[in-house]
């Protein structure tokens, strides 16, 4: 759960993007920084490879403003999406409160998702963390690549593949184009808050 | 927090106390930091982590001493219990034995009040 600090009348919610390689997530915490830019006062950290490629984690902090008196730090994180870097995964989640999954659209990015998905699964259960009970969202990313001509899943096999069970709030969008990058936060932040407010109740 | 001033009386610059989440829990720092505490705090935390996970790897439970040493600021971490960690950050001024006696002394102080 979430940190609340009393005495500062401040809560901090620890949301991590999660998803495969190359998924698009880092490029998610890129729009939102760069569209909030006037409202997140320090630059974003992001320990990567000298390929660009998340080694560790990118790190964004936004502040939303007060709830009841309480300033909302929301903590943005994301996971290196590479296979062999699940070590480092599980450590990014630990403490998390919400989780947005960037699924890739591409028809032959297919099997990824679903390890990624149910290797996300397994690193929560590690946490003693439910994947069925922590707030989630997917985005299905890169329906901007239809106009190229590159082979996409549809939604509806998106929706079976991945969430017939978990039958959480979805999201079409381009991170590149900044297509429901906001909505898809926005959704994590509230159904977070809310979550939070019940375990608090 | 007032226990964090045993720390700053001996010449440490910033302490920080952070979950293994990385989230700060408290900050004090002698009036002249001016870092970026949210993402340091971030860093931290992921730094620590990898740090136990190799520990792990080779077979220890952790290691104890976690410390990194720059030409005019140094860190030193060290663990209060399984969610919260104790970061100083100090100059060439504050020896590092002096600082790891002082820093022992603080975390039984923490764990007091966290067990409250």
């Amino acid at each position: 759960m979430g940190f609340i600090n009393v005495k500062k009348k401040e809560v901090q919610i620890k949301i991590v993007y999660y998803g495969p390689g190359r998924g698009g997530k880092t490029t998610n915490l890129d729009y939102i920084n760069k569209k909030y830019k006037q409202r997140i006062k320090t630059e974003m950290v992001s320990i990567k490879t000298h390929g660009d490629r998340t080694l560790f984690f990118d790190f964004l902090p936004v502040d939303i403003g007060k709830i009841h008196g309480f300033d909302i730090k929301i903590q943005l994180y994301t996971v290196p999406g590479q296979v062999k870097y699940n070590a480092t995964r599980k450590l990014v989640l630990k403490g998390v409160d919400g989780i947005v999954f960037v699924a890739d659209l591409q028809k032959e990015r297919r099997d990824s998702n679903l390890k990624s998905l149910e290797q996300m699964k397994e690193n929560l259960l590690s946490h003693n963390k439910d994947a069925f009970k922590i707030p989630l969202v997917l985005q299905y990313n890169k329906i901007d690549l239809q106009n190229q001509g590159i082979p996409l899943l549809t939604v509806e096999e998106m929706e079976q593949d991945l969430n017939q069970e978990l039958r959480v709030p979805y999201f079409v969008g381009s991170a590149l184009a900044g297509d429901n990058v906001v909505e898809t936060l926005k959704k994590i932040i509230s159904m977070t808050l809310i979550s939070f407010r019940k375990e608090l109740q | 927090m007032v226990l964090k001033e045993d720390l700053l009386s001996i010449g440490v610059h910033c302490a920080i106390i952070i979950d293994v989440a990385g989230n700060t829990i408290a900050q004090l720092d002698n009036g002249r930091c001016s870092f970026d505490v949210v993402s340091f705090a971030a860093l931290a935390a992921g730094n620590f982590a990898a740090v136990d996970a190799m520990a792990k790897l080779v077979g220890e439970q952790q290691f104890s001493l976690h410390f990194h040493r720059g030409e005019n600021e140094s860190i030193h971490f060290s663990k209060v219990n399984e969610d919260i960690l104790l970061i100083c950050i100090f100059g060439q001024d504050v020896s590092l034995g002096f600082l790891r006696l002082k820093t022992t002394e603080v975390i039984d102080k923490i764990r007091l009040i966290w067990g409250r």
